[in-house]
């Protein structure tokens, strides 16, 4: 039922406004609303156990394992949102002065600080609100560095084919075109292919590593240098660091530019959709153009730099400070962790992975690139099930919501067929990892005997499986009030 | 070790699994010369009871002050349930609804909010946010520049009293698609730009312009002629993007009733509606538009849709359109959007209601009347411009801004926005802001305090 349809013309809200509506009568009627907005009538009582019992439709980490891979779905941390939630800091007005908010300045200077150090990047902006957002970002300065130096004809960004589908939208944002460059069956990218698509066209190259494929690009150095020689700045899609943490630095593989997205890595929720952030490091050499605002120290005081400060900055992302709140739950995270902590991070999600990984094998699934470690991610491809048993991915992936399992991403990345990407984290204790293994397996054997079993799952869910085509052809985006009411 | 389960003896049980004897072997790929070291610039690990001391000595750094500054963020009251409900484990720790029939409770109430978001604007779609009101609107003016088929100039008009925050952020997002923001300068008496200067920057530009802006209430506080405006616009086949304050719209015009036929897209950011100032975000930006136009929105949208018994459910829709399907030919490049927010909004509008929402921005107004009364009372303070305002205003100052805004703010009084930066040609002069949450104490201290810092 719609929170529309729990609403009786004249039932008021509870007292949280202003009693009466106060005088509105000296602005000219031509700018006044002709007729009340449709929003629903309801009690406060009503509005409460509505989307009390609407929560309780969803599957989150606090209630299922969520083995989403590329999301990074740990436990959030309750004292991160707590302490972000401080009246101090939420009361806060973005343009508050300085001296009045030091506290606040100085979490974010040492957040851009500690991302620095984690990642090996010469400086940070907290500026952009989610991984696309950095990579707006990182690849607009990485255009305004070659046109500072006349360098004009750099039309072209390269990205592997594996690449997340923001990277080519944010290249094409940016203004420029895309090329991609294929990767080999052992999930490294095609360094031949690589050598031929690199010229003087070449602004970037954009690259996740460990990749979507879930592995670590080896040959990291060796791209590195053909990106640079050829006058091409190196970009790294760190959406996903949780396998690296204090493990390697993107800045020691040689990138120029790098997102971090905190609500990944660092542990911010998401919402059911968002918010994020995005933040984005870089190399000595892309300093100048940083987009605002970045937090400076002078002597024992912060502050917000300015144009003047950087007059070179690609500009601003926002009104204000991009997701402040999120950048707080991060650095609560980051400073509970401390250095000992984030390495603990990535070899445990890494044992996680690899574990999970093995058990795949083990139990006959088939790993789409068999002889590498896993880094947080790994994939199996179902096309084996898909053929023999007319199953498909999205078949384990609706199944596995019926046993209470988060289905893993599907069909990501684009290149491996009826795959599955499964990323367990480091918060999963070792029972979750078995307990999601022996449902894969259940669902195979299910699948043996009544392949229609699982292609009509899921049943125990509050709704069965959904019409996306009828949603697409017959758009209904939003409730209106019938004529009759 | 923090948030990490494992026993040794799990530990032991994995790694005999994988093949390795220890979790380093795990590392192996990595060329070893490549590893880190100790990261010494991340000091060691706290446990909670020691963040929580650092945290709350950081907090009270900041002086509890009486805000009179908006210029884009607003303090309004917040029903305590909003916040109680949005931060449940199952909205606030679960990712975007890609398995739908696990979402429905994301996804339900995404649906209620765009339809929330349709009859506030009054259009006809909204989808499920962007990121804030400054991107909303660079998107919108990337959305419009798709969308104007009879147009190829790429040229946008818009006036100065756009938030300049909102044209900085658009001009960094949309330049690198060679789109040109033309500015229209506002009429220095009345604070708002008028139809005829809007007509001459549209001719100076060859005539052939994709997309008109008009922010209203404008970033001074002042009502625009949104009717001639927009009229005009579709005369000559220009879109019409409007700027707007959601809450606001409790009151005013939506633009969907703009004109004869309305605003094409309408953007803004949805902070009034339940998010708190939080030092300037998470905040949502929202965007809504004519059916016409729904196949060049960006980002995720809902739809209503039955499952397979026919049983009414919910999925995202529409999704050709995004990243992850249409990779460089896509809408926009956004993925992650601020649901979270979104959740706080729709169960704001659902306990306030049309009713509760109108009475808190009329109380807006009436205190930011009674503000502007009570401060252009004070020698050597002037209204700035003579146009309805709904609740911002601009104030003349005798002294500096800058100064004067300093002197308050030592007495924990936020005074205003010093427009001197972005207006120049305004002189001394400040944006001041009364939400409902002020009282006439506060109000009549205002007065006082700054009757001693102007004298
Ligand atoms: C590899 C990768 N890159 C980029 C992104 C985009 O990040 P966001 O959704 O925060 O915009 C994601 C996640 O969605 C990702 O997994």
């Amino acid at each position: 039922m719609l929170i529309f349809e729990h609403s009786r013309t004249g039932r008021k809200g509870a007292p949280q406004s202003p009693k009466q509506k106060a005088s509105v009568a000296d602005i000219p009627a031509s700018f006044l609303r002709k007729e009340r907005a449709a929003l629903p009538e309801v009690s406060e009582m009503q509005a409460v156990r509505h989307f009390t019992r609407l929560s309780q439709k969803n599957f989150s980490i606090d209630t299922h394992f969520y083995p989403l891979g590329s999301c990074t779905m740990k436990y959030n941390p309750r004292a991160c949102n707590k302490l972000a939630m401080l009246p101090g800091f939420l009361s806060r007005h973005p343009m508050a002065p300085e001296a009045q908010s030091q506290g606040f300045l100085a979490c974010m200077y040492e957040l851009q600080s500690m991302l620095s150090n984690v990642t090996g990047m010469a400086a940070f902006s907290l500026a952009p609100m989610a991984g696309a957002q950095g990579e707006f970002a990182g690849v607009a300065m990485i255009e305004a560095y070659h046109r500072s130096r006349g360098d004009d004809a750099r039309k072209e960004i390269l990205l592997p084919n594996s690449a997340h589908g923001t990277n080519p939208a944010t290249a094409t944002m940016c203004g420029f075109s895309v090329r991609e460059i294929p990767s080999l069956e052992n999930g490294d990218v095609d360094i031949e292919a690589l050598k031929k698509a690199v010229g003087p066209q070449t602004a970037g190259f954009m690259l996740t590593n460990p990749s979507t494929l879930g592995v670590f690009e080896r040959q990291i150095e060796t791209i590195a240098k053909i990106v640079h020689g050829a006058g091409g700045l190196l970009y790294y899609d760190g959406a996903n660091l949780n396998a690296i943490l204090g493990k390697i630095r993107p800045g020691d593989m040689g990138f120029d530019v790098i997102h971090s997205n905190l609500h990944k890595t660092f542990s911010t929720p998401h919402g059911g959709g968002g918010p994020g952030a995005g933040a984005v490091g870089v190399a000595e050499r892309l300093k100048p153009f940083l987009p605002l605002p970045v937090v400076t120290k002078e002597g024992e005081n912060y502050r917000w730099m300015t144009e003047k400060d950087l007059p070179d900055t690609i500009g601003s992302l926002s009104a204000f400070m991009g997701n402040a709140g999120v950048l707080l739950r991060a650095y609560v995270y980051m400073r509970m962790l401390g250095r000992e902590g984030m390495v603990r991070v990535a070899e445990f999600a890494t044992l996680n992975a690899n574990y999970m990984m093995a058990e795949a094998k083990r139990r006959g699934f088939e790993l789409a690139i068999p002889d590498r470690r896993a880094s947080h991610e790994f994939i199996i491809t179902l096309k084996n099930e898909a053929r023999d048993l007319h199953v498909s991915a999205m078949d384990f992936a609706k199944r596995l919501l019926d046993l209470g399992y988060h289905a893993p991403t599907t069909y990501f990345p684009l290149l491996v067929p009826e795959c599955l990407l499964i990323e367990p984290t480091e918060t999963e204790a070792k029972e979750a990892l078995d307990g999601f293994m022996a449902a894969l397996e259940q669902i195979r054997e299910e699948a043996k005997i009544n392949a229609d079993l699982v292609k009509g799952a899921p049943y125990t869910l509050p709704v069965k499986r959904l019409d996306d085509v009828r949603a697409a052809r017959q758009l209904d985006l939003a409730w209106k009030a019938s004529p009759a009411e | 070790m923090p948030f990490i389960p494992h026993t040794e003896q799990e530990i032991a049980e994995m790694l005999q699994a994988i093949g390795v004897d220890n979790i380093n072997a795990l590392f192996e790929e990595i060329p070893s010369h490549l590893l880190a070291g100790e990261l010494a610039g991340i000091p060691e690990g706290m446990t909670e009871m020691e963040i929580s001391r650092l945290m709350h000595a950081r907090a009270s750094q900041h002086p509890q002050s009486i805000c009179f500054l908006g210029a884009g963020a607003y303090e309004h009251h917040i029903p305590s349930a909003v916040w109680e409900i949005t931060t449940r484990g199952e909205y606030y720790s679960a990712y975007t609804p890609y398995q739908a029939e696990a979402s429905q409770g994301t996804l339900q109430l995404t649906y209620e909010y765009q339809s929330m978001m349709t009859a506030m604007t009054g259009m006809d779609v909204s989808n499920a946010s962007l990121y804030d009101g400054a991107s909303a609107l660079a998107e919108a003016v990337l959305m419009a520049v798709r969308g104007n088929r009879k147009s190829k100039s790429r040229k946008i008009l818009v006036p100065t009293t756009v938030h300049p925050a909102y044209r900085k952020t658009t001009h960094t997002i949309v330049r690198g698609q060679h789109i040109e923001l033309c500015e229209v300068a506002y009429d220095a008496t009345s604070g708002v730009v008028s139809l005829d200067a809007i007509k001459q920057r549209a001719e100076a530009e060859g005539g052939d312009v994709t997309a008109v802006v008009i922010q209203q209430p404008n970033f001074f506080g002042n009502l625009e002629s949104v009717d001639e405006i927009t009229d005009w616009a579709h005369e000559h086949d220009i879109l019409v993007i409007a700027v707007v304050n959601p809450l606001t719209l409790a009151i005013l015009q939506s633009p969907g009733e703009w004109g004869a036929t309305g605003a094409d897209i309408a953007c803004g950011d949805g902070q009034p509606l339940g998010a708190p100032l939080s030092a300037g975000g998470p905040y949502y930006g929202f965007i809504c538009c004519k059916q016409e136009l729904v196949r060049q929105m960006p980002g995720r949208i809902v739809g209503r849709t039955v499952d397979l018994d026919g049983k009414t459910g919910f999925v995202l829709t529409l999704q050709a359109r995004e990243q992850h399907i249409r990779r460089s030919k896509a809408t926009s490049n956004i993925c992650t959007n601020q649901g979270l927010v979104v959740t706080a909004s729709t169960i704001h509008m659902s306990i306030l209601g049309a009713r509760g929402l109108e009475n808190a921005a009329s109380a807006c107004h009436a205190n930011t009347v009674s503000l502007v009364a009570q401060l252009s009372a004070v020698k050597g303070v002037d209204c700035a411009f003579n146009s309805p305002y709904f609740h911002e205003a601009v104030l003349k100052l005798s002294k500096p801004a800058s100064e004067v805004l300093a002197a308050l703010a030592d007495r924990n009084i936020l005074g205003g926005y010093d427009l001197s930066m972005s207006y120049p040609e305004l002189g001394s002069a400040i944006l001041v802001c009364a939400t409902e949450m002020r009282t006439e104490e506060e109000i009549g201290a205002y007065a006082k305090a700054l009757a001693e810092v102007i004298a």
